[in-house]
């Protein structure tokens, strides 16, 4: 697996991300002014303020001419990981349905947190997702991480199994619909969650189940 | 004249000092000069009051890279790398504007550790508000503490760790202290001295506005006062985009061999940076205002000159590589401009096109400041006020709670959840976990170790021992995660040294830190000074800010502050014999007054070598050093953070002629609270107390004995927030 990692003027997270890529196959930053994907098989938008985000985070990434590329990548099925601002560019440039508002306690906040990985359509309450599946323990690190959607569309994302992670019960940390820390496109090549999986593929700094995220994305690519 | 006379004193120069200059100059200097001379001879660049006793302190070290004079100070960590570390403060402008004030000493902390060719890989802070039921204070803290989370998360640097405390001499001048730790290959770090005559000096990153035109005379330099508001202007404004493309830009030309020198723009701008590097190498420069990149295009050549716009670094540059610089700096969208040259004139030269504005001697200019012998005066008594916020007759557990409470004791989790901790992949103990913070060195194949310490109200009550026990909690907080001190660095803070007892205070506080750092053998590579830290009641607590860096062989043994198990022993370690002077207690009951006890350096040290060797073999479960609120305190940490209670008995601190009272909550330097199988506490020698277990924390204590469940204990340490 050959995995591509873009990095904006302003990213912060991005050699991480080459970290964990590198533990799972080989991996490259991409500059944001680079068009050029054709050797690569699974793409990662990291974290961070590109381009300083001092208009609406995501929103100035999305017109960079990687995420053109990105967007071509991913309508012909190529797996997409958005992380933290990654995920916020996704969602600005339309990969993904909804968007992120600043935090319920309009401050930055960072904590390790659990997740529930979820994979197929949902019907039942939440708190029955504890029982029903392992956790993932991930830090979270965000200001405007508040994930939103029009109630319908929330109704359709959990329907069509569109979320894909969930904060723990409890442990939502910034006031998102439903506990929503994750959702996938349609097609389910597509995945955006605000906690970073990448820092958390080393036992020395927490723990490891960031790599299961990876995985998962790195599974999901569709055939085009 | 008279109008000169009245602008030198505007800017801070007193008659001597301007008559000194005229004379070095044999005229008058005109408006640039005045206004380059009246920084550069400010205390915050030239420490005129501070250097003669700086010279006391132990620089040398068999793993020291870099001493004081750059700028950052840098140990080595073996393999060919080198930690950078550097502590700053942005006190007074933080006290006009925390939010700007605290980012911009983000900032600049960050530029002093890149500019030495160093990645910036950590941040830690350490701040100084009164007390929090003053909304002031509560705008400070916030505004501060927004202000720090905004540059550091978004420039991508982890905050690892910090303090906080509240005392009411800091209401009205807070302190704001910045450090930074950086990674870089020894073979690769430049240094910040002009050299080759005819190179380019190149000026990159932002452009240069009107913001903090004066900040280092008129807000650095001077007390805090009435009028406050209208100094706002000289208050700097962060973009921490712009830094991080001039950072990577810079660490980038580093890479590429494309720089002889660099240097960061901060206190007193060009004229610093320009006058510091032509004399650290020798040399002249001229440099031409005209050709520098503006934000306003009617400014004078004393205002780009003296600007304290943020976000700029200078470079010298061979003048073949200087299209090759150019071009890097367009890559990461920053700005650049050829802005002078090296020359041999001796002269600090600054033109206008081809009008020559200011013309002054670099030695005149940069090292002609006249140093000042301080005249210090013990007072006589407590000069500070005594504020009773206890009431009279609390039980042992009611105590024990208000102290978990107090905002300086207080878990301060709602203050380091808006920080990033964790970016850049090596934080392996993040804050509260354990007592030092802990980044894993894959570079070295090791880690390193970092904490930061000062306890202003105890330096108080006796600078030289409150000084000395900084440099010991520093210590023993790195021998809890087992780390061994490489170097140390600090930023005194203290009020108006022309004053006689802050000036007994900072006297007696460098005697103490020297005094220290000589028995402990740990050499000091930097450090900042900040005077004139005083309101309209008076001088801040006498706050030496020290910081120390230490390196452990595996950073998976090191032990963190949390129980771990049940049925593991409590023991004591360590020269500890606490008294009520200058605690948290006394400070609550409004008791406070002046002395303290001498610490025993050496022993502690001893201990601290026990301690250290205990956690690498991998014996213990938790090492917690014992501090603010005494043992008490220390023990109700060790179980909120492990989820687990105890039961101790007291009786062997009552043998070191304790009273229950001070055994509880009375503090001094050299206390470890240990926990682990008990015959492994037996082997280093630490005094049995009782063993790990249950929900209740009991302690018995003689007629202060207590039980008090961990839930009540937990809700009270956790109560801080804004």
């Amino acid at each position: 697996m050959r995995w591509g990692v873009l990095q904006f003027p302003g990213s912060c997270d991005e050699r991480d991300a080459l970290h964990a890529c590198s533990l799972l196959g080989e991996a490259r930053l991409v500059w944001h002014e680079e068009r050029d994907l054709n050797s690569i098989d699974a793409i990662v938008v990291p974290g961070g303020f590109s381009y300083g985000d001092y208009l609406r985070a995501g929103a100035i990434a999305r017109f960079s001419p990687a995420m053109e590329a990105v967007s071509e990548f991913a309508a012909a099925g190529g797996p997409v990981l958005g992380i933290c601002n990654g995920f916020q560019v996704l969602c600005e440039a339309a990969l993904l349905p909804g968007a992120l508002l600043l935090n319920d306690t309009l401050r930055f906040t960072c904590r390790q947190l659990d997740l529930i990985a979820v994979d197929g359509p949902e019907t039942g309450h939440i708190d029955t997702f504890e029982a029903r599946r392992p956790m993932l323990s991930i830090p979270a690190k965000h200001g405007e991480g508040r994930y939103f959607a029009p109630e319908g569309v929330l109704d359709a994302l959990e329907a069509n199994g569109q979320v894909a992670y969930r904060y723990a019960p409890g442990q939502n940390p910034n006031g998102s619909a439903r506990d929503i820390a994750g959702v996938r496109n349609e097609a389910g090549n597509v995945i955006g969650l605000m906690p970073h999986p990448e820092h958390a593929v080393d036992p020395l700094t927490g723990s490891t189940d960031g790599l299961r995220v990876f995985e998962a994305v790195a599974a999901a690519g569709v055939p085009a | 004249m008279t109008v000169e006379v009245a602008k030198h004193r505007e800017l801070g120069l007193t008659d001597s000092e301007f008559e000194l200059i005229v004379e070095k100059l044999g005229r008058e200097p005109n408006t640039v000069e005045l206004a380059m001379f009246s920084l550069l001879w400010s205390e915050h660049c030239a420490y005129k009051h501070s250097r003669k006793l700086l010279g006391q302190l132990p620089t040398e070290g068999e793993r020291v890279v870099m001493g004081p004079g750059e700028n950052a100070g840098a140990v080595d960590i073996g393999n060919g790398y080198a930690i950078a570390f550097k502590v700053e403060s942005h006190n007074h402008p933080s006290a006009v504007e925390p939010f700007q004030g605290a980012a911009t000493g983000v900032g600049g902390i960050l530029r002093d550790v890149f500019a030495i060719g160093a990645r910036p890989i950590a941040i830690l802070d350490s701040l100084r508000f009164g007390e929090l039921d003053s909304a002031r204070s509560r705008h400070l803290l916030d505004g501060a503490v927004r202000g720090i989370g905004h540059y550091g998360n978004s420039i991508g640097v982890a905050t690892v760790g910090g303090e906080v405390y509240f005392e009411a001499p800091y209401e009205h001048n807070c302190l704001v202290n910045a450090m930074c730790l950086g990674i870089a290959q020894t073979k690769d770090m430049v240094r910040a001295a002009a050299a080759g005559v005819g190179n380019a000096v190149v000026l990159m990153g932002a452009t240069t506005g009107r913001d903090g035109i004066g900040g280092a005379s008129v807000l650095a330099s001077a007390e805090l006062g009435e009028g406050d508001e209208a100094k706002r202007p000289t208050v700097q404004v962060g973009d921490p985009f712009e830094e991080s493309k001039v950072l990577e830009c810079c660490l980038e030309l580093l890479e590429k061999g494309l720089l002889v020198s660099l240097q960061d723009l901060g206190a007193a701008g060009l004229t610093s940076s320009a006058g510091e590097m032509a004399s650290a190498g020798g040399v002249g420069i001229d440099i031409d205002v005209a050709r520098v990149p503006l934000r306003e295009a009617d400014m004078e050549p004393f205002e780009i000159m003296v600007s304290e716009s943020q976000e700029r670094m200078l470079g010298v540059v061979e003048p073949a590589k200087v299209d090759e610089v150019l071009a890097v700096c367009e890559k990461w969208q920053t700005g650049s401009a050829e802005i002078g040259i090296v020359t041999d004139s001796s002269q600090v030269r600054i033109l206008r096109g081809e009008e020559i504005v200011g013309e002054m001697p670099v030695e005149a200019l940069v090292d002609g400041c006249p140093l000042y012998d301080l005249e210090p005066a013990e007072p006589d008594g407590w000069i500070y006020g005594n504020r009773a916020m206890l009431e009279r007759g609390l039980s042992a557990e009611e105590t024990l709670l208000a102290l978990l409470t107090s905002p300086s004791i207080a878990s301060k989790r709602w203050v380091f959840e808006q920080y990033d901790s964790v970016v850049g992949s090596r934080t392996v103990r993040r804050p509260e976990a354990a007592d030092a913070a802990v980044l894993q060195v894959p570079e070295g194949g090791n880690a390193i170790a970092v904490s930061i310490d000062g306890n202003g109200r105890r330096v108080a009550c006796d600078p030289y021992a409150g000084t000395i026990e900084a440099v010991l909690e520093c210590a023993q907080n790195l021998a809890c995660v087992g780390a061994e001190p490489l170097g140390l660095t600090n930023c005194l803070n203290f009020g108006n040294p022309e004053k006689p007892a802050p000036a007994w205070q900072l006297d007696r506080a460098i005697a103490g830190l020297a005094e220290a750092c000589r028995a402990l053998n740990v050499p000091v590579v930097g450090g900042n000074v900040s005077l004139y830290n005083e309101g309209p009641e008076g001088p801040i607590y006498p706050t030496p800010v020290v910081a120390m860096v230490g390196e452990l062989p595996d950073p998976a043994k090191a032990c963190g502050s949390a129980f771990a198990k049940e049925g593991d022993a409590i023991g004591l370690l360590g020269p500890f014999a606490p008294t009520l002077a200058g605690t948290e207690l006394a400070k609550l009951r409004g008791e406070l007054e002046m002395g303290l006890p001498q610490p025993e350096i050496e022993v502690v040290a001893a201990a601290c070598a026990t301690v250290r060797e205990a956690v690498r073999a991998g014996k213990l479960s938790s090492a917690h050093d014992i501090s603010d609120g005494g043992f008490a305190c220390a023990l109700a940490e060790s179980a909120i953070a492990g989820g687990i209670g105890c039961s101790i008995d007291l009786q062997p601190l009552r043998e070191r002629g304790c009273s229950p009272e001070e055994a509880l909550f009375g503090e001094g330097a050299g206390g470890f609270l240990l926990s682990g199988e008990h015959a492994a506490l037996e082997e280093l020698g630490a005094t049995p107390l009782g063993k790990v277990g249950g929900t209740t924390i009991e302690i018995a204590a003689g007629d202060r004995s207590l039980t008090v469940g961990l839930v009540a204990v937990e809700n009270a340490w956790r109560s801080l927030s804004v």
